[in-house]
C-alpha cells in the first residue's frame, strides 16, 4: 500500500464518521412562570432583537432602564442581529441563544416546546392578548408579540390628491385607474415594487384574508389551491401583475433601492407601496429628515370590499419567547410581560397593541372613519401551510415567485399569468397530497 | 533485524556525520521521527477542524432529511441524491454557468494579453500593473454594491455612455441575457487582476537570455510570445483554466448580492443556499453541494487527461 492509498482511505474513513449534529432542543419542555415579587427576581438576561437601529441609538437601553425601576435586580443586555433568520438558525443548534429571543420562521411549530419555555395556557392568555394561537402548541402558548401589524398600502396623500383621487379605491380596477391618473397628472412613480430588496414583495402574501374578509383564509390555503379562480392570493397577484404590465411601476425594478424609496415616497416622487403598518413610522421619519410634511404619509387597505366594507387582517410581528435552557426564566418572563404590557413600545412605533382592550393607534383613524373591518386570521393551519410551502419550494412567503411574477409582467420572462399561477397551484396541490395532516 | 541494519548503515558512514558520535541513541531517533509531525500538529489540527470535519458533517447530512435546526433528523439513504438527479429544474441553472465560462475565456485572454505587453519594457508599466491588479484587492461584496449603482437606471454606466453621446434606455439587469452578461462582465473585472499577476509572474520567471537569444535569431514579439512565453507559462495557464472552470460552475457572491438570483441569474450555489436557508432542506442542499464538488473534481480530472501537465524546458 503506498502512501497515497493510505491517505485516501483515512479521508474516506473520516467522511463516513457520523456527523455530529447540534442538539439545541430538549425533549423535556419547561414553563417560564411570571415572578410573584418583582423586587426579588434577579439575574442577567440577554435579549435578542432585530432592531439594530434601536440598539445603536440607545432606545433599547432606555427601555431597560424603565424596566429596572420595577425589577431592580435584573440586568438586561441586548444583542441585535442584522441577518436574524440565518444567524439564529445556527445558534439554535447550541443551547446558547439568549434568554429572550424572537421565534424564527424556521422552527416547526411542533418543535416549539423543545426550544422555548411556555408562557401559560392559551385559555388563560387569550383573555388578555391577541394572536395567541400563532404560538400555541397543545394548548400552551410559547410566544408573545409586542406589536400587531396590518398590511396595507403606504401612499403619499398629496400625490393621490393631485391626481384627483380623494376616496380610497374599492376595487382593483379602480386602484389601477388611480395609479394611471397619477402617471398622467403627476411626475410621481405610481407604484414602487422594491423588487431588488426582495422582502417587500413577500408582503403581497398578506393580502390573504383581506380580499374576502375571511378569518379562515389560512386554512383555505392549506386545503386547496391558493391560486384558484377568485381566491385572495390570485386577486392580489393579478393586481401586482397588472400594475407592472401597464407600466405603472418603476422603470427598472431590478435596481430599485429600499432605503431611497422611503424619502422618495415622503417627497412625493413615489406614490404608493404595498407594505404594512410597521412601515408608517419609518416613512414619517424619512419625511422629517427630508424636511417635508410627515402627515402626507397615508395608509390604505387593499382595494376590495365585502358587504360594502373594507377589510384588513391584523397579525403578530415577531413573537418574543423564553429560551428553554435559560437559567433565569423568571427574569426573562418578566421582561416579555413588561415589554408587551407597559413599555410603550407599541405606541412608540405607532403600532397596534397586542392587548385586547387597547385602543387603535392614531394613524389608523381614517380606518375607523371608513369603518374598516379588522379580522384576525385563524392560524391553526399555519404549520401545515409552512410545511407544504417548504416541501413544494413554491415559497409563498419568499420573494422568488413574486420576482418571477414581476419579470413575467414586464416581459423579461415568457409565459402568461394564468399558466404561471396554474403552475404554482399544481406544485402546491401535488405536495399537499404527499404531506399528511 | 531492521534495527541492526540501520545501526550498521549509520555506523558505516561516520565520516559524514561529524557532530554525532557514532549511532544515535534510541530516544533521539524517536524524536527525529516525531519532530516533523509535531510541527505539523497545529496546521493539521486546524485543517481537520475547519475543513475536513465540516465536510464530513456535510456529507453525513446529505443522507438525512435534516431541516437545519430541529433536534430530530432521519436517515433517508440516497433519496436526496436521487431527487437531485431526477429533477431537471435543479440542473437547468448550469446554463447560467455558461455565461461565466464564456466570461472566463475573455478574462484569461485579456489577462494574458496585458501580462505579455507589460512584461516588455513599456512606459508606466508599474502604474498599469497596479491599475489592473487593483480590483482583486477589493472585497466582492463592495464590488457588487458598486456595480449595483453602476447598472442602475440613470446610474454611472448610463451617465458615461451619455458623455459619449449614447443615450440608451436599457435596463442592464432587466432581462435574463442582459443581466447575466452584465454580471459576468463584473466578474471579469473582478478576477482578471489575479490571473494577470499569475501570468506576469510566470512570464518574468523566464530567463532574460532566452529573449536575447531569440532576438539575435531575428524573432519578433509575436514569435517570442508563440515560442517562448506560451510554452513557458503553460503550467500556470492550465491551472488558471481549471480555477476558472470551477469558478464559473460555483459563481456566487456577485450574482447573489446584485440580483439575488432573480431574472434568470440563479447559479447552482445560489440555488443550494436557497434550498438550505429558505426552504430549510439542509439535507438536500448538502447533497447538492456534494454533487457540485464531484462535478468540479470530474471536470478537473477530464481536463488533466486532455491537457497533461508535462514539464517544459526552455533552456
Amino acid at each position: 500500500m503506498n502512501r497515497r492509498t493510505v491517505l485516501a482511505l483515512a479521508v474516506g474513513a473520516a467522511l463516513l464518521l457520523p456527523g455530529c449534529t447540534g442538539t439545541g432542543g430538549t425533549s423535556k419542555g419547561a414553563d417560564a412562570k411570571a415572578p410573584d415579587d418583582p423586587a426579588k427576581v434577579s439575574g442577567n438576561i440577554t435579549v435578542l432583537t432585530v432592531r439594530t437601529d434601536l440598539v445603536q441609538d440607545g432606545t433599547m437601553k432606555k427601555y431597560a432602564a424603565e424596566f429596572n425601576k420595577i425589577y431592580p435586580k435584573v440586568k438586561v443586555e441586548f444583542q441585535a442581529l442584522t441577518n436574524y433568520e440565518a444567524e439564529i438558525k445556527i445558534r439554535m443548534n447550541t443551547e446558547d441563544y439568549g434568554d429572550v429571543l424572537l421565534i424564527p420562521g424556521v422552527i416547526k411549530k411542533s418543535d416549539y416546546p423543545k426550544f422555548f419555555a411556555s408562557l401559560g395556557t392559551q385559555a388563560e392568555r387569550s383573555k388578555k392578548y391577541r394572536f395567541t394561537d400563532f404560538t400555541t402548541v397543545d394548548g400552551k402558548v410559547y410566544g408573545q408579540t409586542p406589536v400587531g401589524v396590518m398590511p396595507g398600502f403606504v401612499y403619499n396623500k398629496r400625490v393621490w390628491k393631485e391626481a384627483g383621487v380623494t376616496k380610497w379605491p374599492t376595487t382593483p380596477a379602480e386602484f389601477l385607474a388611480g395609479l394611471k391618473a397619477i402617471k398622467s397628472k403627476t411626475d410621481a412613480i405610481p407604484y414602487y415594487t422594491n423588487f431588488a430588496a426582495q422582502w417587500p414583495l413577500t408582503s403581497w402574501t398578506f393580502v390573504n384574508g383581506s380580499v374576502h374578509c375571511d378569518p379562515q383564509a389560512t386554512t383555505k390555503i392549506a386545503e386547496g389551491d391558493p391560486w384558484a379562480k377568485g381566491s385572495d392570493l390570485r386577486v392580489g397577484d393579478t393586481l401586482l401583475y397588472d400594475i407592472v404590465k401597464q407600466g405603472l411601476a418603476e422603470k427598472d425594478p431590478t435596481t430599485s433601492n429600499w432605503e431611497e424609496s422611503k424619502p422618495r415616497t415622503a417627497k412625493g416622487e413615489i406614490a404608493t407601496q404595498w407594505l404594512g403598518t410597521w412601515a408608517i413610522v419609518q416613512f414619517q421619519d424619512a419625511a422629517k429628515k427630508a424636511g417635508v410634511n410627515p402627515d402626507d404619509i397615508g395608509f390604505m387597505p387593499f382595494p376590495a370590499q365585502t358587504d360594502g366594507k373594507y377589510c384588513s387582517t391584523i397579525g403578530p410581528d415577531y413573537n418574543q419567547a423564553v429560551n428553554v435552557h435559560s437559567k433565569h426564566k423568571e427574569a426573562a418572563r418578566a421582561w416579555i410581560d413588561w415589554f408587551t404590557d407597559k413599555s410603550g413600545y407599541d405606541k412608540d412605533n405607532l403600532a397596534i397593541s397586542p392587548l385586547k382592550d387597547a385602543a387603535m393607534p392614531e394613524v389608523l383613524e381614517p380606518y375607523e372613519e371608513e369603518g374598516v373591518k379588522l379580522i384576525e386570521l385563524d392560524d391553526s393551519a399555519g404549520a401545515k401551510v409552512k410545511l407544504i410551502d417548504d416541501e413544494s419550494e413554491v415559497g409563498i412567503n419568499k420573494p422568488e415567485y413574486r420576482q418571477d411574477l414581476v419579470d413575467l409582467a414586464r416581459g423579461a420572462k415568457k409565459g402568461s399569468l394564468d399558466d404561471f399561477l396554474a403552475g404554482l397551484g399544481n406544485k402546491w396541490t401535488e405536495t399537499q397530497k404527499t404531506v399528511g395532516d | 533485524m531492521t534495527d541492526t541494519t540501520e545501526k550498521a548503515t549509520l555506523g558505516a558512514t561516520p565520516a559524514t556525520k561529524v557532530a554525532a558520535p557514532a549511532p544515535a541513541p534510541r530516544g533521539a531517533r524517536v524524536w527525529r521521527l516525531l519532530t516533523p509531525w509535531l510541527f505539523l500538529l497545529a496546521p493539521l489540527a486546524l485543517l481537520i477542524t475547519f475543513t475536513y470535519a465540516p465536510i464530513a458533517n456535510m456529507v453525513a447530512y446529505s443522507f438525512t432529511d435534516w431541516d437545519g435546526v430541529s433536534p430530530e433528523l432521519h436517515y433517508t439513504g440516497g433519496e436526496n441524491y436521487e431527487e437531485i438527479f431526477t429533477r431537471e429544474d435543479l440542473f437547468q441553472v448550469f446554463f447560467v454557468s455558461g455565461y461565466y465560462l464564456a466570461a472566463s475565456a475573455v478574462q484569461i485572454a485579456a489577462a494574458l494579453y496585458f501580462a505579455t505587453i507589460l512584461s516588455f519594457n513599456v512606459r508606466f508599466r508599474n502604474f498599469f500593473k497596479g491599475v489592473l491588479f487593483f480590483p482583486s484587492l477589493i472585497n466582492s461584496v463592495a464590488i457588487a454594491f458598486v456595480f449595483l449603482y453602476f447598472f442602475q437606471d440613470g446610474g454611472t454606466f448610463d451617465t458615461v455612455l451619455g458623455l459619449f453621446g449614447y443615450h440608451t434606455d436599457h435596463a442592464w439587469l432587466g432581462t435574463p441575457v442582459s443581466a447575466n452578461v452584465s454580471l459576468a462582465s463584473v466578474s471579469v473585472w473582478r478576477y482578471m487582476g489575479m490571473n494577470f499577476v499569475l501570468f506576469l509572474g510566470a512570464i518574468q520567471s523566464i530567463p532574460g537570455e532566452v529573449y536575447e537569444a531569440a532576438e539575435l535569431d531575428g524573432a519578433n514579439r509575436w514569435h517570442q510570445f508563440r515560442h517562448i512565453i506560451a510554452p513557458g507559462i503553460k503550467p500556470v495557464l492550465t491551472l488558471t483554466v481549471i480555477l476558472s472552470v470551477s469558478g464559473s460552475l460555483s459563481a456566487f457572491e456577485i450574482p447573489y448580492i446584485m440580483t439575488g438570483g432573480a431574472t434568470g441569474t440563479e447559479t447552482f450555489v445560489i440555488q443550494t443556499v436557497k434550498l438550505a436557508f429558505q426552504f430549510n432542506k439542509t439535507g438536500l442542499a448538502s447533497a447538492a453541494a456534494v454533487v457540485l464538488l464531484l462535478i468540479i473534481l470530474a471536470v478537473t480530472w477530464l481536463q488533466r487527461r486532455i491537457v497533461p501537465d508535462d514539464r517544459v524546458d526552455l533552456v
